[in-house]
């Protein structure tokens, strides 16, 4: 069973929630990447998300774009993440780690390099955010082979049939997007959003998480209540960002995370 | 003739094209192409759409016998589409006020656009007043800050100009903040697209609607030279001009189909706008394309003379057009098209735009390497008015 099967069928068996961070990796500096990881499980993450910093990020909103940008100063790329992923991976065994990021570093470097450098790195989980399923299948294929699992999108604008198209191909968990728009923007609807997780499980086995617009422990609590998983990007890259240092931002992260875990476990 | 019908259902040229983007944006380019497809052959959205050409950008747009430039080059004969007259000085109008009944038909009151110089910024305010539409305009800021006067005339017009901070601060950084915005807003807003790029159906569309440029030369060229030409010309960025003029044409497998792209500083020293020429394959902008990337697959800066075609991608129609030798591709430099536009002014009482001179610079040299009695047809894609600072600085004056 792979990692993330395995981490969401523990998390069942407690009656909770997969709290899934984002941040870009190589932000503020690459050499703080392990230690915001670290940072992050410490404080409750069951899973990470790894964003691949790339020079025209459409689908994300000014945060993460800066942030994007931060790291691609440091010279970060694709293969970059990877070996972060694999500095990480010799001090935990357990976490699963999910790349996600756009299409065409993937495409640079080829499916076949990418996904062994990738499994040989200890990474799970692969999210490409500009490949939408019907452009997906020839990596999905490649990935499947290493036993990486795909991770799909889907939003308040998907009819049913492309949800069966995204259950047809996705493995490890479902990513819904639960605004119209990218990601950092304005407030949720929690009704809505729980009637929409609801949809999507009547043609998906994998878990659903759902992201985009949680910034608050509140939120995070309701989203949890019926979600498989809370995806938190924005607020974690701000507080990188309002960090004076990668090291100084450490601890902070850490603490955020506890905020989070302790509300999505409450009762 | 060969037949020629792509892209396919799903927006591909071979392997170019396609949908690449995030799930959010799919459910708005299925409706725009379901829409699109339905208007296309709908026979009074064609009526509507054939008045406004006539009466309001001013088609069809003359063909021209360069006479002084073809003793100049002393060559092959060339003619020149003349695109320039068209209502606001270049073919951009035609996309845009096709796009602009489009998102009528689908009742969308607010419009937005990315632009680099601001062309298509500026045929883009103008539909959107002649409609009634809400428009709202992004551009990079050191673009706004290089075209003073097309931010104004944008202005006049009741457009909204939004500079973008983010990225090199240029068109590509405009166009990520104008899908932010679509993404955001799609429920009472459509997207107008300036050129042949961006995902499914817009490289079709764009391509559509500037085709009316090479179905009028079909007829026209006949009732002047008798015949099609031997070679047609044009300057690609993104390539909306020049897919406009080769489409009709690619059935016609006697006639060449040269797109000329910004070799900026030249080839060898990077400073360029050259995708096809240059570049190697890749995504970005929602399709699959030849792109200029480094070998991270970041997409690096780029640089011309000419503003409309400083742009890292190119259409995937181009990129399919090259690799199935269809079309050819060159390149020439900055300096080269300064010449051709000095020429066209000089010889014939013309102002190109810088872009359009490229295409001139390559017809000059092609024409030379032809027999007199051959002909070559430039796509004139637009008219110089808006290069007059860029112009005037090359030459260390200010205005």
């Amino acid at each position: 069973m792979s990692r993330i099967a395995s981490t969401f069928e523990q998390l069942a068996a407690q009656g909770r929630s997969a709290l899934i961070p984002f941040f870009t990796a190589g932000d503020p500096d690459p050499e703080s990447a392990v230690a915001l990881m670290r940072a992050m499980v410490k404080g409750g993450a069951d899973v990470i998300e790894l964003g691949v910093p790339f020079s025209d990020p459409i689908a994300d909103g000014p945060v993460i774009q800066r942030s994007s940008e931060r790291a691609l100063k440091h010279g970060v790329s694709l293969r970059g993440v990877i070996e972060m992923a694999r500095t990480y991976r010799m001090e935990d065994q357990t976490t699963p780690l999910v790349l996600m990021g756009y299409a065409n570093p993937i495409e640079q470097m080829g499916f076949e390099h990418f996904a062994d450098t990738a499994k040989e790195a200890g990474v799970d989980g692969v999210l490409v955010v500009d490949y939408p399923p019907e452009e997906c299948e020839a990596l999905v294929s490649v990935l499947r082979t290493r036993d990486i699992d795909t991770i799909f999108l889907l939003s308040p604008t998907s009819t049913d049939a492309r949800v069966a198209a995204v259950g047809k191909l996705a493995s490890g968990y479902v990513y819904y997007v639960s605004l119209r728009g990218v990601t950092g923007a304005a407030n949720i609807d929690i009704h809505d959003v729980d009637q929409q997780v609801q949809r999507i499980r009547k043609q998906i086995s994998v878990p659903v998480g759902v992201g985009f617009g949680i910034r608050d422990g509140e939120t995070a609590h309701a989203i949890s209540q019926f979600a498989d998983a809370v995806v938190i990007g924005s607020r974690i890259v701000l507080t990188i960002e309002e960090s004076a240092s990668g090291e100084a931002a450490v601890p902070r992260i850490e603490a955020l995370m506890h905020e989070f875990r302790a509300a999505m476990d409450r009762r | 003739m060969k037949m020629y019908d792509l892209p396919d259902a799903r927006g591909h040229f071979g392997p170019y094209g396609g949908t690449f983007v995030a799930e959010t944006l799919i459910a708005a380019l299925d409706t725009l192409r379901d829409n699109y497809l339905r208007l296309k052959d709908d026979p009074k959205f064609k009526e509507e759409l054939a008045y406004e050409l006539a009466h309001y950008v001013g088609r069809p747009s003359p063909i021209y016998f360069a006479r002084r430039m073809t003793e100049l080059a002393g060559g092959a004969q060339i003619f020149l589409k003349r695109e320039d007259l068209n209502h606001t000085g270049a073919h951009k109008v035609n996309n845009t006020v096709g796009q602009a009944m489009v998102a009528r038909h689908m009742g969308k009151p607010r419009v937005i656009a990315e632009t680099g110089a601001g062309q298509h910024g500026v045929a883009t305010a103008t539909v959107a007043a002649r409609y009634g539409m809400e428009c709202v305009v992004y551009m990079g800021s050191e673009d706004v800050k290089r075209q003073a006067q097309n931010v104004y005339r944008m202005k006049l017009l009741g457009a909204k100009v939004v500079p973008v901070e983010s990225g090199s601060k240029t068109l590509k950084d405009a166009l990520n903040e104008a899908m932010r915005d679509w993404v955001t807003n799609v429920q009472n807003t459509f997207y107008i697209i300036g050129t042949v790029a961006g995902p499914h159906p817009y490289p079709m569309m764009v391509r559509d609607f500037n085709s009316i440029v090479g179905k009028e030369c079909l007829t026209q060229m006949p009732e002047m030279v008798g015949r099609q030409p031997d070679a047609v010309l044009a300057c690609v960025g993104g390539g909306s001009n020049a897919m406009g003029i080769f489409h009709p044409y690619i059935p016609y497998e006697d006639v060449r189909l040269i797109g000329v792209e910004a070799g900026g500083e030249g080839i060898a020293t990077g400073k360029h706008s050259a995708s096809l020429s240059a570049g190697t394959p890749g995504v970005l902008h929602g399709n699959r394309t030849y792109l200029l990337q480094d070998e991270n697959g970041q997409i690096i800066e780029t640089h011309s003379v000419s503003a409309g075609l400083d742009y890292p991608g190119v259409g995937p129609e181009h990129a399919w057009l090259k690799d199935s030798g269809r079309a050819e591709y060159v390149s020439v430099t900055d300096e080269e098209a300064l010449q051709a536009f000095h020429d066209l002014c000089r010889h014939e009482g013309i102002i190109p735009a810088l872009e359009s001179s490229h295409a001139l610079a390559y017809a000059t040299k092609l024409a030379k390497e032809m027999r007199p009695d051959q002909v070559i047809l430039v796509n004139l894609s637009g008219r110089g008015d808006k290069d007059m600072a860029t112009v005037a600085e090359r030459m260390g004056m200010t205005l």
